[in-house]
């Protein structure tokens, strides 16, 4: 098999793989190594499906020993197998990265044989890669659950993010979809590699020269729309990972149905693409905004709105607490602001030092008003058009309306024995009525 | 000095020849009322001073920026040469006068209109420069890599240090054809050498370097996910002016 059916083999393998960050690390460049990294990342290109490509994101082999029933690379389908050796999988990283194609590497694996086996494959491509290649970029490497923790830390001293995916929302769902994988199998490598970073920051006080442990943190990943679990139980899960593990991201990726089974969605049934940028928008509420899993969605109402932003859902459900003054308002409360973001609000709070600020003056410092407007006064003075003090006008007001989701909700109307058709309104105006 | 002479500089388009029309200004103590290349067609009724480029001068432009106004300005006057600002010299010369007026606070001054649209432009310059970093493609031309690129503005002097530190194990070379403007370097070298031609010619690309051009086009296309397909989202992160120039969309 040549070079480029299997670059075709393993990259079709590990496209449904979200993380393709290269974020997390500054690595300057070094006299005689070939390249760097910097820690907001690089994207290097835009697939088709808007997705940025900053690595080359390959399988060291799709030759997989588990059924995970919603996994493309199941043992028991029929595909074309194929595996890279070190070699080739180091040629092709430097060809590419010299020509600024990528940002370094983004290596996973199906499971050949045992977990150990395919640890020990994947190091030494990475290791080589490192060591022979003289590779300067970053590399992100999955850590296989199952493998021995002495593979996992060598592995970690060559890579820059680890991951593992935590792949189901809940240990039920892994059970039934994915029988050779177990919670306590993925959390175990999860739970080392937060250990072995903290203990690595301690060695780096110590010494400077200390070798760096996945310096760029580690990340998980989980399907969205595979299994029945609610937005609420998916949302306090990643709660959970981020305090209880350190994780830097959680990465949401909604079900493509590639595989039938019958446990899993039908074949023609479309990815849940606005759940999973609902629980994005969540993630970086639990990130930059201070809050918690609780406040977002609750038992009551376990789902997300499909027509308001989470943000936007909390403020409309607590218009008890606005309108807010803007000269005023602690920093907290302007993030919670629907429409001001982190950048408006660090902006607000330094130019209150100096100004007392008016909607101009807002304007001026970049803050979108288009929803923040019914939620803040300045100066006592409010630009609202309309009244405040009914939540459901707000809501309606502030709504995401496309024209797509505007069909899926049939409009109240007046009901007729002759109701106007489309082409009435065309005679209408042509003068035939 | 607000008020405007009745005469049109002509430089030669250097940057200390821009300084120098600085200093011009001085000498007259008028603003000019436009600021010229010096091979433009001559389409003015006004008069004509041709402004020759003095390195002494410049330099001593360039010392009374740093001192009377502030480091952080001469560096925007340094990077905002580089823009594609409309009328950038006359811009760039109010903006060093309102300097000399008020100091380093004209930099805060971000609702004057020179100043804002300065800032415009060095945001565009910057933006332009960090794709160029993004989507820059290199081919391998038998022993050392050649990039081209078209930018609006002038990015090169923005990104050679990112990809000299990157590519110090690399021969490369960067050229700029909109400017006629090019970069090369040599592994080993501190730092590379910039230089000007009308145009370079590269070799046709040999069997290997085809070779991985056809597996990079392959890898773009078998990572997109077809139940996603969004050509909005992606023009929108990658617009496509920069297409052109990149390997996996020229086929």
């Amino acid at each position: 098999m040549d070079l480029m059916e299997k670059l075709e083999i393993l990259t079709d393998a590990a496209k449904y793989d979200v993380a393709c960050t290269s974020s997390g690390v500054d690595r300057p460049a070094q006299k005689g190594k070939l390249g760097s990294a910097v820690k907001a990342g690089i994207c290097h290109s835009f697939a088709a499906d808007g997705r940025c490509i900053s690595l080359l994101k390959v399988l060291m082999s799709n030759d997989c020993a588990f059924d995970c029933a919603y996994c493309v690379n199941r043992r028991t389908t029929d595909c074309r197998r194929a595996s890279f050796t070190p070699r080739e999988l180091c040629t092709l990283t430097m060809e590419f990265y010299r020509r600024n194609y990528i940002e370094g590497l983004f290596l996973s694996s199906a499971v050949v044989k045992n977990p150990d086996y395919t640890c020990e494959l994947m190091l030494s491509a990475v290791k080589m890669l490192r060591e022979d290649c003289g590779f300067w970029g970053y590399v992100h490497v999955k850590a296989i659950p199952g493998a021995s923790p002495r593979l996992t830390e060598e592995l970690g001293l060559y890579a820059d993010r680890m991951s593992v995916n935590i792949e189901l929302p809940s240990g039920e769902s892994l059970k039934r979809l994915a029988p050779q994988k177990s919670k306590e199998k993925i959390l175990a490598p999860m739970g080392q590699i937060r250990d072995g970073i903290a203990q690595n920051a301690k060695e780096l006080v110590k010494y400077r020269a200390a070798p760096r442990f996945v310096p760029a943190g580690q990340s998980t990943q989980m399907i969205i729309g595979a299994t029945p679990e609610h937005d609420v139980q998916i949302l306090r899960l990643t709660e959970g990972l981020y305090k209880k593990y350190a994780l830097k991201r959680v990465f949401f990726s909604a079900y493509m149905p590639v595989v039938e089974d019958r446990a899993l969605p039908a074949l023609n049934s479309p990815p849940p693409l606005l759940r999973e940028h609902r629980l994005y928008q969540a993630d970086w509420l639990l990130r930059f905004y201070g809050f918690t899993a609780g406040e977002i969605l609750d038992d009551a109402n376990p789902d997300f709105n499909p027509f308001l932003d989470p943000k936007c859902n909390w403020a409309v459900n607590h218009m008890e607490l606005f309108p807010v003054e803007v000269n005023r308002a602690p920093y907290e409360m302007l993030l919670r602001v629907p429409g001001i973001g982190v950048k408006s609000a660090q902006r607000i709070r330094a130019a209150r030092r100096t100004a007392r600020l008016d909607f101009d003056a807002l304007k001026k410092l970049g803050v979108v008003l288009k929803r923040a407007r019914f939620f803040i006064v300045c100066m006592g003075k409010s630009a609202s058009p309309l009244p405040t003090d009914d939540p459901a006008v707000i809501a309606g007001a502030i709504c995401e309306r496309s024209p797509v989701q505007r069909q899926k909700i049939d409009a109240p109307e007046q009901l007729s024995l002759f109701a106007p058709q489309k082409e009435d309104g065309v005679k209408c105006l042509t003068g035939q009525i | 000095m607000s008020d405007r002479s009745n005469l049109v500089y002509r430089y030669d388009g250097s940057y200390q020849g821009f300084l120098c029309c600085v200093a011009q200004c001085f000498f007259d103590k008028r603003l000019p009322q436009g600021v010229q290349l010096l091979d433009e067609p001559q389409a003015t009724l006004f008069g004509v001073r041709a402004v020759e480029a003095d390195p002494a001068l410049a330099r001593r432009v360039e010392d009374s920026i740093r001192e009377k106004v502030c480091p952080d300005a001469l560096g925007m006057v340094q990077q905002g040469f580089l823009t594609c600002m409309e009328e950038k010299e006359l811009r760039l010369i109010r903006f060093i006068l309102l300097g000399y007026r008020h100091g380093a606070r004209a930099l805060a001054m971000s609702v004057h209109p020179d100043v804002h649209a300065i800032n415009k432009a060095l945001l565009y310059l910057k933006n332009e420069a960090h794709f160029h970093v993004e989507f820059l493609r290199f081919a391998d031309c038998g022993g050392f890599l050649a990039g081209m690129i078209t930018p609006n503005n002038r990015v090169l002097p923005l990104i050679v240090g990112h990809f000299t530190a990157r590519l110090n194990t690399e021969r490369f070379m960067i050229f700029d054809k909109t400017h006629g403007m090019g970069f090369v370097y040599r592994p080993g070298a501190r730092e590379g050498e910039f230089f000007h031609a009308d145009a370079v010619d590269l070799p046709e690309p040999s069997e290997e370097e085809a070779r991985y051009q056809a597996l990079w086009r392959k890898f773009y296309d078998t990572i997109a996910v077809e139940g996603r397909v969004n050509p909005k989202l992606r023009r929108g992160m990658m617009p496509m002016r920069y297409w052109k120039n990149m390997t996996e969309f020229q086929r």
